[in-house]
């Protein structure tokens, strides 16, 4: 009875004298792993873009205020209850640039990039919000940090 | 005690694909020991024996090895008709489709590396549809997709290049166990 398994098989392929890895790939092999790295590749901006955002939600007291556009560059001031907030839109993004807030939570946020991310100056009664294109599949409802 | 009158006679081809089915079940039952990142997202070992049988024995064997390691595989682990026994099976029906037409592919260019990646695709096309139809019918599983896809490029390179050694062993070690098992029988 012989008892070649396929512990016995892994040791030959793990052995000396055998052919370099890459020669195990033909011409096709290599062409088909580049096409599919690269359909792949794609896979990830095309499947994750959702929550692209395209616009700017100024609030105060939880009235809006303003729309600001992402595709221009520009800042806006809001007076709200303590002073006055300054929010700064660059293309795809925008930011509280500063606030009168004592803790500057708003500010330290940084730059909101995603649909329906949110930075809320509470001492002075405004908010900022992205908003994407359409409402169906946007990826999230609220964005904190 | 009565003797059976049932007598199923067994050929050299049962002994066979059972043997290999053996060995890719072992290897999946291994595999479950592994901890994943993501649910679906594993090496696919078994993989390996089905791109070997499919390369020396042709499509009908290596479908065999593919649907009695699911079916084996999951009563060893406790997962027969569990969501995760019918996600295997989706992509293992799914990968035997693929692998029907990639064997036809010209042999001078591609070898079972090519296969191996087709069928990598299959299997989790295969699942995420599944799930996609019956466990989460909502589009956000597509959103896993490319993290998916990018284990299945690199498990069904690892894997095809695998068996892409095993295929290079000179064929007479191979045959010798199911010789004698024929010699057995």
């Amino acid at each position: 009875m012989h008892t070649h398994s396929l512990r016995e098989l892994l040791a030959q392929a793990a052995g000396e004298g055998h052919a370099p890895w890459r020669t195990l790939l033909k011409p096709g092999d290599w062409a088909l792993l580049l096409a599919a790295g690269v359909l792949v590749a794609a896979s990830y901006p095309l499947l994750w873009r959702g929550g692209a955002a395209d616009r700017a939600i100024v609030k105060r007291d939880g009235e809006v205020v303003t729309e600001l556009a992402l595709n221009v560059a520009r800042k806006y001031a809001v007076t709200g209850a303590i002073g006055i907030t300054l929010i700064e839109v660059q293309p795809g993004r925008a930011r509280v640039l500063s606030d009168p807030g004592p803790r500057q939570y708003c500010v330290q946020q940084g730059w909101l990039t995603r649909a329906n991310a949110v930075a809320i100056c509470a001492p002075n009664h405004v908010t900022l919000q992205l908003a994407g294109r359409g409402g169906r599949n946007e990826a999230y409802d609220t964005l904190n940090y | 005690m009565t003797r059976s009158t049932i007598e199923l006679p067994v050929t050299a081809d049962d002994y066979r694909i059972a043997r290999y089915a053996a060995a890719a079940i072992a290897l999946s039952v291994a595999e479950a020991a592994l901890p994943t990142p993501l649910p679906g997202i594993k090496p696919g070992l078994a993989n390996i024996i089905v791109l070997v049988v499919l390369a020396r024995y042709g499509w009908r064997d290596a479908a065999w090895v593919s649907l009695l390691r699911v079916v084996a595989g999951s009563l060893v682990i406790g997962q027969f008709l569990a969501p995760g026994f019918f996600l295997a099976l989706s992509g293992a029906v799914c990968s035997l489709a693929v692998l029907a037409l990639a064997q036809h592919l010209p042999p001078r260019f591609f070898g079972p590396v090519s296969a191996s990646v087709l069928a990598a695709f299959a299997h989790i096309g295969g699942q995420i549809l599944l799930a996609r139809v019956w466990l989460v019918p909502h589009d956000g599983v597509f959103y896993l997709l490319p993290l998916f896809a990018t284990a299945a490029l690199a498990f069904g390179a690892i894997n095809g290049l695998v068996a892409a050694r095993l295929l290079a062993i000179p064929v007479s070690i191979a045959e010798a166990a199911p010789a004698a098992m024929k010699g057995a029988a």
